[in-house]
């Protein structure tokens, strides 16, 4: 039974930094009609900054802020500078652009500080507390509880704020949108600034687990494609729940289904998007597509 | 007093050039129509002001210059475009809808008067007021695109084929309001519109595009004289 709460709850932390990515798609997908396969890239760049800085004994805290800052500022560069002539066009450059990018990205970390896995220290303590008699780790806790957190703020950022209003009807309807004066440009901008801060705050909440190398979340961001699908583009929650889903059985697989061990276990989400996709083409929560006529 | 001045106005989509000198103006509070047959350009004429396409020749509003203006410049003018299709804003409430058209304001009270206005002017979209507009009939999806119009205070409306797709009674319950919403606020209008005789309710001139180019000019009374204008646009 401990054993059991304890995977669960660390799925659950390792499944809201699937969260946290799979969200950054969606919400770069929902503004600009394209799937972002350099989200995890950026991530990690953030992550390598946070981690110059503590090495020049800044404090971790004010560290990972800094990289939050630079990596909304990031998304905003990549999408002024690189994506807005994609982002109409064909889809399919648009998406083999994003996965250069990621490649670009991944080469410019690995030269600048090596492929070699370095420690990043943890924003949690890596004690365990008990709770009715199952321990659990505050790690998995944190991260799970600051994932969550930043949704909630996100959230409250959408509907309750005339700039995320702006950013949803740019989403919707680029050119309405600008019939009533909103600088679409410049919040297309924001929309990918925001994107790269949720996967900022992911990355710098799952290096400690799996060590900084450049390609720390290229697993995540596979899990996290899952995701997205599985809870379906249109979907955020669907695609919290689904990214969580994917998490808790992963772990749980690993560990209870003999054949599948550690080795296999990528291939869990993947058995489950088969599964689903077979069942509800449009994903767990999305909504089919209607055409209007 | 001119508010919009167009002179010799040019416009392509690629190669295939569609306007080949409009040229037309405007009064402050004045009414004008643009006819003519599908394809004549009358939309692209609305879009070359709203900066929607590239534009050649000179587009003057309020003594300004604003060819090569961006659309959400063009919007900070003055000038509210609500287009061919309506453009309202699915995924958002009906009051969604209305506070994007206030996005460039700050006068919360204003703000606040304006919504009551709109929903005055079209009591349907009152009950609707917390509906997506995705689910909103044709008829108040258009009533909630003139509004969101309404909402950026501008001097002067765009309004492209505002009866398309409605029942006759509806399309002239949108033309009466519109008309009220013209005499109560003074906003100039520049109306596109298949349907000369709605049309011919609400403007002072019009002027008839022929493959890109004014064919006619006149005042309503004079061109509902005209025979070839009753063949064309007034069903005998
Ligand atoms: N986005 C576009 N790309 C290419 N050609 C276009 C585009 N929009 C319009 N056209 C062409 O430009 C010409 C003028 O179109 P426009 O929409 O301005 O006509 P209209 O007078 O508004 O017609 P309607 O009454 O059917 O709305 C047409 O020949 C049309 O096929
Ligand atoms: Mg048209």
């Amino acid at each position: 039974m401990g054993e059991f709460v304890q995977l669960v709850v660390d799925g659950l932390s390792t499944g809201s930094v699937y969260a946290a990515i799979a969200l950054a798609i969606v919400l770069v997908h929902s503004a600009t009609g394209l799937v972002n396969f350099a989200q995890g890239g950026m991530a990690v760049l953030a992550a390598y900054v946070a981690w110059v800085l503590t090495n020049q004994s800044v404090p971790l805290v004010v560290a990972v802020l800094a990289s939050i800052v630079f990596s909304f500022v990031l998304g905003a560069v990549v999408e002024r500078y690189l994506m807005r002539r994609f982002e109409r066009g064909d889809p399919d450059t648009a998406v083999v652009v994003t996965i250069g990018l990621l490649t670009l990205i991944t080469g410019i970390a690995g030269w600048l500080w090596s492929y070699n896995n370095q420690q990043f220290p943890s924003l949690f303590p890596l004690d365990t507390v008990s709770f009715l008699g199952v321990s659990i780790s505050i790690r998995s806790i944190g991260t799970t509880l600051s994932i969550v957190a930043v949704m909630i703020v996100l959230q409250l950022l959408f509907v309750r704020t005339k700039l995320g209003l702006a950013l949803r009807a740019v989403a919707i309807n680029p050119q309405s949108a600008a019939f009533s004066g909103l600088p679409v440009e410049r919040l297309l901008m924001v929309g990918w600034g925001l994107a790269a801060v949720l996967g900022a705050v992911a990355g710098a909440l799952v290096a400690p687990q799996l060590t900084l190398t450049p390609g720390m979340l290229d697993n995540a961001l596979v899990y996290a494609l899952a995701a997205v699908i599985l809870g379906g583009l249109t979907s955020p929650v669907g695609v919290v729940i689904a990214a969580w889903m994917i998490g808790v059985l992963e772990n749980l697989a690993a560990v209870y289904v003999p054949f599948i061990g550690h080795d296999l276990k990528i291939a869990v989400p993947f058995i489950l998007l088969f599964v689903v996709l077979v069942v509800r083409p449009q994903g767990l929560f999305g909504r089919k597509t209607v055409v209007r006529v | 007093m001119t508010l919009l001045e167009l002179e010799d106005v040019t416009a392509s989509y690629g190669p295939v050039q569609v306007l080949d000198g409009v040229t037309l103006s405007v009064p402050e509070n004045g009414a004008v129509g643009i006819l003519g047959a599908n394809g004549a350009g009358k939309t692209t004429t609305l879009r070359a002001i709203s900066g929607t396409v590239r534009a050649g020749g000179r587009i003057v509003f309020d003594g300004k210059d604003i060819r090569g203006m961006r659309p959400d410049q063009v919007a900070a003018q003055g000038i509210a475009h609500v287009p061919e299709g309506r453009g309202t804003l699915g995924d958002l409430t009906v009051r969604e809808n209305l506070m994007v058209g206030a996005y460039l304001r700050k006068d919360r009270k204003g703000i606040d008067e304006d919504v009551d206005y709109c929903l005055d002017l079209f009591p349907n979209l009152r009950e609707r007021i917390t509906s997506n507009a995705s689910a909103l009939s044709g008829g108040e999806q258009q009533m909630l695109a003139v509004s969101r119009g309404i909402m950026s205070k501008p001097r002067l409306m765009l309004l492209d084929e505002a009866s398309l797709g409605l029942a006759p009674s509806t399309a002239k319950n949108v033309y009466d309001a519109i008309r009220r919403l013209r005499v109560e606020s003074g906003i100039a209008m520049l109306v596109v519109e298949q349907n000369a005789n709605l049309a011919f309710t609400l403007v002072d001139t019009a002027t008839v595009l022929e493959t890109g180019r004014n064919a006619l000019t006149g005042s309503s009374a004079e061109l509902k004289g005209m025979d070839e204008i009753r063949r064309a646009y007034l069903g005998g």
